[in-house]
């Protein structure tokens, strides 16, 4: 959210989606592992490449989803008792038609915390990673790699990126 | 969208963010007097809403019985018309057609601008807007709570629920798609689009994370747009009015909201894709596919109509007996066969490819769809009330009175300008997600495969 101070590093610009999983590859080969990848699309093959587990946000939608069923049988059951009105002897709190609330209230807070998820995930990562470089071509065309290295494994860092057939390289 | 041109090597990845990125640039005339007609119609809708809030709602035709009449039927109208954006947003995203990318945006616009739309007519209808907050369950002197056994709370629930899902939907959309624009834009743009963006690079964290929730709010909106126009069905198939009081209400209520909100769709799409010059990206094959959804769900409409009446005769039952007759040859007779045949048997012919693949056939096609599928629920709505057997004293012809044409001209300006608002500051055809049908660019062309496997399509 506040910047961070700039993180060193080396930033690979690549016009082709294969060169940049070769990049990839022959980073994680060489002992490089907290590289930030851009890409205009999202590609399973640069998640595969990269081996990052299965992202969190689905325990966030998980947990919403059965808060929100929750919190719809509790506002359903509750305010019916706490006024309680008897229609034709029927029971005060059913259980049919309140699967409506306790159904709209899932999806709700479902989708809720799952932006939530996204957010703070995100979030979590963009601190992790600094202020890096960037490249107004990667929303566009470009596919693109920053490795965070020290001046003593800048230099590796960019011969693997050339290796690989990088089209420009900025060092940061 | 790739498979559909395989050698058309013009749609690159650039050729895509700059094609669309023009449709933000300076408008033509053609799109300020389209707003400007949509913001004379909501003027109408404003100065018909003061005269009613002014000497109240006598003003509109209700008479005894027909107390729920053409504001319910636009609320319903306007809730149907959203519900194919989510269909090709959400369902279709859940399916992987990679056609939905080019189309899917617009869709989700409208959707989220015809909930909005559909929102003003309760209140309006309520008579007193000011005190639209009793809906809402909070706790009040009296110790009053709403009844969670009327269908009326659930739609509240429901559309409530779908407005917000479905504004995160296209907003978490829109995002990657800003940040394109935002990397072209100069100036005062620039800093709109780096705030709205909120820090999106494409990041593979990002990346990883968005694509992840993306699937998850799909495969929430996926049920949700399907409970929505249930529980709008609800508000009638839960009363004991003749015509209203059937099980087939749901799922009928929901291909017909497909079918009028497919036939919305091509409705705007046809003159956006004219004006942004967007022939390369939204092709005939969509509007194609478009059709063919519309066939299937016209077609359902069609079945459930005759269901209908051959199960008003099957029953045995007098008073549905009655209901039907009067539907189709009572004082609104007109009102039944303009349904029938907008919705019966216009569909049908879209069986044929010439028609499917001819726009402007498609464009009066679709118009038609609209006209048919309001008339539906006039029918349902004023039809059935008015023709309640069992009141047969009380039966009232009842007209709709300018107040309610104004309301109703007002509703059609307030999410034409909207759309048009938004279609002209926002990217209306997703960026990220036409690049992902195309295929990658590759050093080794050898190697190169076709669309649509790599994406989370």
């Amino acid at each position: 959210m506040f910047s961070t101070p700039a993180t060193p590093g080396v930033l690979g610009v690549f016009s082709h989606l294969d060169t940049t999983l070769d990049a990839i590859k022959k980073l994680r080969a060489g002992g490089f592992d907290d590289f930030t990848v851009y890409s205009p699309i999202p590609r399973h093959e640069i998640e595969d490449a990269l081996g990052a587990p299965v992202s969190p946000v689905r325990m966030f939608t998980l947990i919403g989803g059965i808060a929100g069923c929750s919190v719809g049988a509790w506002l359903a059951l509750w305010m019916s008792e706490d006024w309680p009105i008897v229609v034709g002897g029927k029971p005060v709190g059913s259980i049919p038609p309140y699967v409506v609330i306790m159904f709209e209230m899932t999806i709700l807070f479902g989708a809720l915390s799952t932006i939530l998820g996204i957010l703070l995930n995100t979030l979590y990562a963009r601190r992790r990673a600094g202020t890096i470089l960037y490249d107004p071509r990667f929303t566009n065309d470009r596919f693109g790699i920053f490795v965070p290295a020290g001046s003593d494994k800048a230099s590796t860092a960019e011969r693997v990126l050339r290796d690989a057939g990088v089209d420009e390289v900025r060092r940061g | 969208m790739a498979e559909t041109r395989p050698g058309n090597t013009r749609v690159t990845y650039d050729y895509v963010t700059r094609t669309i990125a023009r449709t933000l640039g300076t408008p033509s005339r053609g799109y300020f007097l389209l707003l400007a007609a949509a913001v004379a119609l909501l003027g109408i809708g404003i100065i018909t809403l003061l005269f009613l809030l002014r000497y109240g709602l006598g003003l509109a035709g209700y008479s005894h019985p027909v107390y729920w009449a053409v504001f319910i039927t636009c609320f319903v109208f306007w809730v149907g018309i959203a519900h194919s954006g989510t269909l090709i947003s959400a369902i279709l995203f859940l399916f992987r057609s990679g056609w939905r990318t080019a189309v899917y945006r617009t869709a989700e616009a409208m959707t989220v601008f015809a909930v909005m739309t559909a929102g003003l007519f309760p209140l309006i209808h309520i008579g007193r807007q000011w005190y639209f907050y009793w809906l809402i369950p909070y706790p009040n002197e009296r110790g009053l709570w709403p009844n969670f056994k009327s269908p009326l709370i659930w739609d509240e629930f429901a559309i409530g629920t779908y407005f917000t899902v479905s504004t995160l939907f296209l907003i978490m959309g829109l995002i990657p798609d800003i940040a394109a624009v935002r990397d072209l834009a100069t100036g005062w743009r620039k800093k709109l689009y780096a705030i709205t963006s909120i820090g999106w690079t494409g990041s593979n964290e990002q990346w990883r994370h968005y694509t992840r929730g993306y699937l998850y709010l799909a495969a929430l909106a996926t049920p949700l747009v399907l409970s929505v126009h249930s529980v709008v069905s609800w508000d009638f198939a839960m009363a004991v009015v003749p015509g209203w009081h059937t099980t087939i209400f749901a799922p009928y209520f929901v291909a017909g909201a497909i079918y009028s909100g497919c036939g919305m769709v091509i409705t705007l799409l046809t003159p956006i894709r004219k004006i942004f010059g967007l022939e390369e990206i939204i092709t005939v094959k969509h509007f194609e596919n478009l059709a063919k959804l519309c066939l299937l769900t016209g077609s359902i409409v069609g079945y459930a109509y005759a269901c209908e009446y051959f199960l008003a005769w099957y029953s045995g039952s007098t008073t549905e007996r009655a209901a039907f007759w009067y539907r189709a040859f009572g004082s609104y007779w007109w009102a039944t066969w303009t349904m029938i045949i907008c919705n019966g048997f216009l569909p049908l012919l879209l069986w044929s490819k010439t028609i499917r693949t001819n726009i402007t056939a498609l464009f009066v096609i679709s118009i038609f769809v609209n006209i048919g599928m309001w008339f539906e629920r006039y029918v349902i709505i004023v039809v059935s009330l008015a023709g309640e057997p069992f009141t047969k004293w009380t039966n009232a012809v009842y007209n709709p009175t300018w107040a309610d044409w104004g309301i109703m001209a007002g509703s059609f300006g307030w999410f034409f300008m909207w759309f048009l608002l938004f279609v002209k500051n926002f990217p209306a055809v997703s960026i990220s997600e036409v690049k992902e049908v195309l295929a990658p660019p590759r050093r080794g062309h050898a190697r190169a495969v076709g669309g649509g496997t790599g994406g989370p399509h």
